[in-house]
């Protein structure tokens, strides 16, 4: 890695990173190792807290409970993303009847948390946990890609708009045809990223009492004992959360990689929708390929 | 009648104790976040490092289950806190390396030319960094620190799921209680995120214009 904020260390800037790397080590080492001592002391690492996870049944338990959080999280991105062209498409119109209302609303889901929404969703309109989440994560996150998606139309060049025009396109069939797929593009990778949060977000059904894998394992903690077995649980639920999202933000940042065209507008963007910091796989991170200007 | 009256007291109970961990998370998590951006672009490799897993420990787990760890499992391992404190730590530690990305980024935003010209004078990394890089960059870093503040404020409404009164617990508890009202108890509770959102974002928004603007 370069950076033009230092120079490349000499002998004697070496020794002392090397310094502070060590003493930072056995710190870090010291305080990882009081960590595992107190929880091995607490027994946590004993065979008694660990021996259900021999029995297929809890695997298969957990494993149906992840099955829903990623069936839950796969059909609200999909609705997320039509929703989120529709409402660019429509912020975007020239007729104000239809641009005023669709901004309101898309400040106003945008404005405030998923949790309430999935919780009134499931209380206004009697649904069963399952949709009440779904649709949650769809209007909000809809409206976050939405958002991205229509300004990554408004800093396409002009040009892209009157040749369109001046071929004797309609000015929706110019936005539909030469806008939308490019601005879709420039944006995939936030909107995967937006997807990542969305994955994220789905472990809020466990607040609204969705049978997914936060609250599946915590009913099987319960079941067994949570004295016992509460910590072994939670370890296996983090290893599979950080497991699909550390693929998948691996995967939006291969991505990002691979589409060097939009920078302008996905930027644009960013700052436009600002909750895209909010996210697990967009990292800027210009150093790691030397560049230092963003 | 009764239903206003007794409705709005729970409701502005339950905003101010939403505004007041919003608060105190921001008091803590920021310098947190300076703290780890800091250290992200810190010429010590080790330093990078553990800021670098820290951070990508925490983007990638959900916040619910940083609450259920703070909540349900640290207790058992016998560190017993109030359940407002171990609120205000779990978002925290989701938040701060947000905001150390916001100002990373921030760093990031500063030309290039503007390092290169202090180096060649002579500068060295510290110097750069508190003459020249950090006062540029804080222009440019308040935009999206805002926007991870909004994030947060969204946020604060999962502590409501984990035993904390705030806003959308009281929103739970009223939904509860009048359900004929709910729709109206939704449209006054989502008013009261936005009262707090919105201005953020357009404060947001204004700083981003003059940035943009200055360059």
């Amino acid at each position: 890695m370069t950076s033009v904020l230092y120079d490349v260390p000499g002998p004697k800037a070496r020794r002392r990173s090397l310094i502070a790397s060590i003493v930072l080590g056995i710190a870090l080492a010291a305080s990882f190792g009081w960590v595992i001592a107190t929880l091995a002391g607490e027994g946590l690492f004993d065979a008694n807290r660990w021996d259900i996870f021999q029995d297929p049944l809890v695997w298969s338990a957990l494993g149906g409970a992840l099955l829903v959080t990623l069936q839950v999280a796969a059909i609200a991105s999909v609705l997320a993303v039509i929703l989120g062209s529709v409402f660019a498409i429509l912020r975007l119109s020239a007729h104000a009847i239809v641009r005023i209302p669709v901004t309101i609303v898309l400040e106003f889901f945008r404005g405030m948390p998923v949790l309430l929404m999935m919780f009134f969703i499931l209380i206004m309109f009697a649904t069963s946990q399952y949709w009440a989440v779904v649709f949650g994560l769809t209007l909000y996150n809809g409206a976050i890609i939405g958002e991205a998606l229509r300004s990554g139309i408004v800093a396409l060049p002009r040009g892209q708009r009157e040749a369109g025009l001046a071929l004797g396109l309609t000015p929706f069939a110019a936005r539909l045809l030469i806008e939308f797929p490019q601005a879709f593009r420039a944006m995939t990778p936030i909107i995967i990223a937006q997807l990542v949060v969305l994955l994220k977000d789905s472990s809020l059904g466990y607040i609204v009492g969705l049978e997914e894998l936060v609250r599946r394992q915590r009913t099987l903690a319960e079941f067994y004992g949570f004295s016992q077995y509460g910590f072994s649980f939670f370890v296996i639920t983090l290893g599979a959360f950080l497991a699909v999202n550390l693929t998948l933000s691996w995967i939006a940042r291969r991505v990002s990689r691979r589409s060097p065209t939009g920078r302008r507008s996905r930027r644009a963007a960013r700052t436009a929708i600002g909750e895209n910091l909010d996210t697990a796989a967009y990292s800027i991170d210009r150093t790691r390929t030397g560049e230092y200007r963003g | 009648m009764q239903f206003l009256v007794e409705s709005g007291d729970l409701l502005l109970e339950g905003f101010v104790a939403t505004l007041r961990m919003l608060a105190l998370t921001v008091v803590l998590a920021l310098p947190l976040g300076v703290v780890l951006a800091g250290m992200r672009i810190s010429p010590i490799p080790s330093l990078r490092w553990v800021a670098t897993g820290f951070t990508e420990l925490l983007r990638n787990t959900p916040l619910t289950l940083v609450f259920f760890m703070l909540v349900f499992v640290v207790p058992r391992l016998g560190v017993i806190v109030d359940f407002h404190v171990s609120a205000i730590i779990a978002l925290t530690l989701y938040t701060a390396p947000f905001y150390a990305e916001a100002i990373r980024s921030g760093v990031n935003s500063v030309p290039v030319g503007q390092a290169e010209a202090a180096r060649s004078v002579g500068l060295t990394f510290s110097q750069t960094a508190a003459h020249v890089i950090i006062p540029q960059a804080v222009r440019s870093v308040i935009p999206p620190l805002i926007n991870v503040t909004i994030a947060l404020t969204k946020n604060t409404s999962v502590a409501g799921g984990f035993l904390v009164f705030e806003l959308f617990a009281s929103s739970r508890r009223l939904a509860n209680a009048y359900a004929n009202e709910t729709i109206l108890i939704f449209v006054a509770v989502a008013a009261c995120y936005l009262a707090i959102t919105i201005p953020l974002g357009q404060l947001a928004e204004r700083l981003e214009k003059k940035v943009v603007v200055l360059r």
